[in-house]
């Protein structure tokens, strides 16, 4: 496997997202800046969280339209996975590859707590490790994590079970406590929560290691 | 020309900021503000000196950036 971390200005979980992927893989991934305008040999790819061009306009808008965006959009229309996690989770909604937005908190809060998850679907490449109906627990931090979509949207992506994940204590307002949703193909997934900070006892959890470890043995 | 864009969230998607706008001017004893929603407007010029142009340049960038139809609705105004 010869997964890839792109690197936007203000990105903050990539080096997060890099150490969960050598855990689950053995070895360091390739980390590839925004500005390319051709990604490198890779076969799974991860859009990381953080404050991409300081959330300006709307979260994620600017870094939807970065140069190497192009080269992600392509490679995820020929089927390579790809995971866009918190800000990632944006930007694959801005740059069309994921349907919704992601609005301002209900709340108004920025929330930064570990919540729990639902795995609505364990049929996808990225949640075929757990039991449809598991919970886990993953970290969230953010101050737009509140999905959105029209009824006509939400309804379809619950019948076609491209709701991967939900929030069994909705921490932002998300319609339908969607956490995390699937593109029509199933090799795209965005989600607010980051398991990528729960991949040690260390960091106060192990769930991401889990979630890691089965989306690479599924995309190996 | 200039452009003026003014960019508002579409009727029925949720704005906690102009809801926290709106429980502020009520402190504040401005009785009767309802309906409170905050928007952004974006100011630019542009190069084309025809307005039908400057719209159709504008519209575009409203599409492919600076607007997103899922939430938003924007309005154009070119000025001369």
């Amino acid at each position: 496997m010869k997964p890839s971390v792109i690197v936007f200005p203000a990105s903050n979980c990539d080096r997060d997202a890099a150490a969960a992927l050598e855990q689950a893989t053995g070895k360091a991934p390739l980390m590839v800046w925004h500005g390319e305008a051709s990604l490198p040999d890779t076969d799974f790819i991860i859009l990381p969280g953080g404050f991409s061009y300081g959330d300006y306009l709307r979260s994620g808008a600017m870094a939807a339209k970065s140069p190497i965006m192009r080269a992600v959009i392509d490679k995820a229309n020929a089927g390579t996975p790809v995971i866009g996690i918190c800000n990632g989770f944006q930007t694959l909604c801005e740059a069309g590859l994921l349907p919704g937005v992601l609005l301002r908190n209900s709340g108004l809060n920025f929330v930064c707590r570990s919540v729990t998850l639902r795995v609505e679907n364990n049929s996808s490449l990225f949640t075929s490790g757990f039991e449809k109906g598991a919970f886990v627990d993953f970290p969230v931090a953010h101050h737009d994590g509140n999905y959105f979509a029209d009824d006509e949207t939400l309804t379809r992506l619950e019948g076609d079970e491209r709701v991967a994940f939900r929030y069994v204590d909705n921490p932002n307002g998300s319609a339908r406590n969607i956490a995390g949703i699937l593109n029509e193909a199933g090799n795209v997934l965005g989600m607010m929560p980051h398991p990528e900070r729960v991949i040690s006892p260390l960091l106060g959890g192990v769930d991401g290691a889990a979630f890691f470890k089965s989306v690479v043995e599924a995309a190996a | 020309m200039k452009a003026k864009i003014t960019i508002t969230l579409k009727n029925g998607v949720l704005d906690p900021q102009g809801k926290a706008i709106e429980g502020a001017l009520a402190g504040l004893g401005f009785a009767g503000a309802s309906d409170v929603r905050q928007g952004k407007v974006i100011e630019l010029k542009l190069e084309e000196n025809d307005e039908a142009a400057a719209r159709a340049k504008a519209e575009e960038m409203c599409k492919k950036l600076l607007a997103n139809p899922v939430m938003e609705n924007y309005q154009i105004e070119i000025l001369a």
